[in-house]
């Protein structure tokens, strides 16, 4: 058979190119809600972190240090525990033992990929706020605001800002890592290609296909990044 | 009005490992309204945090620090209103590089004054206009010059209408040249009746516009008078030691 006999066998014939774009969809979504949940989490956990070690000197005892003092106990825990198991285990938890009632497969590898996700991006952001020079804090609270306060309007728009091509590359590594959802039979893109290889006995076709996608996707947001980092740096520099 | 006291120190204490480092050990002093007060010292001496523990960006181990009547030490009081009233200058400057200068000066006013955006700009545009920079109001901090920026943080504090200004080492950070136009706001602002106190190695400038000249030596206030009596008629020889390599 000839590449374009091949390629009809494979994504022209019985409409299968439609495992390849309806997967493709399975991966974008997930990816891009995981992201969207994993930032969300980790700016919490980076928070509790960044906080708890600002403040656990000069905070003075009592109950709002031992709130903190348990969040930030309940954070390393998570980040430990997410960070020493294998991302597709945790899917399998998620899917067969806490989620097992659960018949949405997507919602199941969201909160799985956010989760694991969360756990690298607190880490960023907390790299992000402990960069930001103690000078700034001091000259938020010196004008009279909070903690809380000095958080919001100077310190994590300054982290953020600092961070944003590292979580932007969180999300090409997760666009990847999303790959292994096959795992709890959720079709995505790399399924897609798997299933069309099972009906058609010939692998070569769409696993490169579906590599050649991925590749795209990925030199494009890595493209994406590049020109938000300039922009970045242009602006205020 | 002048003459009434403004803040009371008494019996300040700032003790690091458990004592082993005694920073502060019992300063006691009275900062009038409308008063100068100059604080020199060599390099470890506790000016620092001296003036840090005035607005409890360090927390004292001992002693009270009264302002309007107030024992800010105890722990019931909230802080961040009286530091509303206390602006503070730092020798790096630390403006926000990620808003206008113009944002930098009315985030505070807008957001902790409750003034209206209009309210505030009008005040930072004034404070902009003393110091010849109102040309700059929307450039960021990264585009101007040490002595700049410095006028800047100055005015950005002036925006909170502080009852009294601390300083530490406003010019240690500038290079030469810039170091005059940053004494001359002071000056105006010495002059304008503002309650200030000055952590600074500008011993004309303490001279000058110094109402009261405060000397420390390892977290003791060693001596303390006019800028006439510690400049002409140093008593102490630790005083005497230090006048002779500095001036
Ligand atoms: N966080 C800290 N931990 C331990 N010791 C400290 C700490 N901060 C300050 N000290 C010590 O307290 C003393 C007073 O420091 P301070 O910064 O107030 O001096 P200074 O008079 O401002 O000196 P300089 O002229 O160099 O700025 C110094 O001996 C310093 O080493
Ligand atoms: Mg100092």
């Amino acid at each position: 058979m000839d590449f374009k006999s091949k390629f009809i066998a494979n994504f022209i014939d019985d409409d299968r190119w439609k495992y390849i774009w309806n997967g493709l969809g399975v991966t974008l979504k997930v990816t891009f809600f995981a992201v969207l949940l994993g930032i969300a989490i980790g700016v919490l956990v980076a928070i509790i972190r960044s906080t708890h070690e600002k403040n656990s000197k000069s905070m003075r005892m009592g109950f709002g240090k031992a709130v903190l003092a348990i969040l930030n106990t309940i954070c390393k825990v998570y980040l430990t525990v997410i960070r020493g198991t294998p991302v597709v285990v945790q899917l399998m938890i998620m899917y067969y033992i806490i989620l097992a009632d659960s018949r949405n497969k997507v919602l199941v590898a969201t909160l799985a990929f956010g989760i694991n996700s969360g756990a690298y991006v607190a880490e960023i952001f907390r790299s992000g706020i402990m960069s930001i020079d103690e000078g700034q804090f001091e000259a938020g609270r010196s004008l009279g605001f909070n903690f809380v306060q000095t958080m919001r309007y100077i310190i994590i728009p300054q982290a953020f800002k600092n961070v944003l091509p590292a979580l932007a590359n969180e999300f090409i590594v997760l666009l990847k890592e999303t790959s292994v959802v096959g795992y709890v039979a959720l079709q995505d893109l790399t399924k897609g290609g798997d299933i069309i290889r099972s009906r058609t006995f010939d692998a070569f076709m769409p696993l490169f296909g579906v590599a050649l996608i991925y590749l795209i996707m990925v030199l494009f947001f890595t493209w994406l990044v590049g020109r938000l980092e300039r922009r970045l740096r242009n602006s205020e520099r | 009005m002048n003459g009434d006291t403004l803040i009371r120190v008494e019996k300040l204490q700032k003790h690091y490992n458990g004592g082993v480092i005694k920073a502060l050990d019992g300063i006691n002093t009275e900062i009038k309204k409308g008063e100068v007060v100059v604080v020199i010292g060599p390099s470890g001496s506790g000016k620092s945090t001296f003036l840090r523990c005035l607005n409890l960006l360090e927390v004292p181990t001992g002693g009270n620090i009264f302002f309007e009547g107030v024992d800010i030490t105890d722990e019931k009081v909230n802080i961040n209103i009286h530091r509303q009233k206390m602006g503070m200058v730092f020798q790096h400057f630390n403006l926000f590089p990620h808003m206008t200068i113009l944002k930098n000066m009315i985030i505070a006013p807008m957001k902790l004054r409750k003034k209206s955006e209009a309210e505030a700009t009008e005040l930072a545009m004034k404070l902009l206009r003393r110091v010849g920079l109102e040309d700059r109001a929307n450039a960021y901090p990264s585009q101007l010059s040490g002595g700049q920026k410095q006028r800047i943080a100055i005015v950005r504090a002036l925006c909170m209408e502080p009852e009294v200004m601390l300083f530490d080492e406003p010019t240690s950070a500038l290079d030469p040249e810039m170091v005059g136009e940053v004494l001359e706001v002071m000056k105006q602002l010495a002059h304008d009746n503002m309650t200030m106190v000055v952590v600074t190695h500008e011993m004309g400038f303490a001279r000058e516009v110094g109402s009261r000249v405060m000397f420390m030596a390892e977290g003791r206030q060693v001596e303390e008078g006019t800028p006439e009596e510690i400049f002409d008629h140093p008593k102490s020889e630790r005083l005497q030691t230090f006048l002779a390599k500095v001036l």
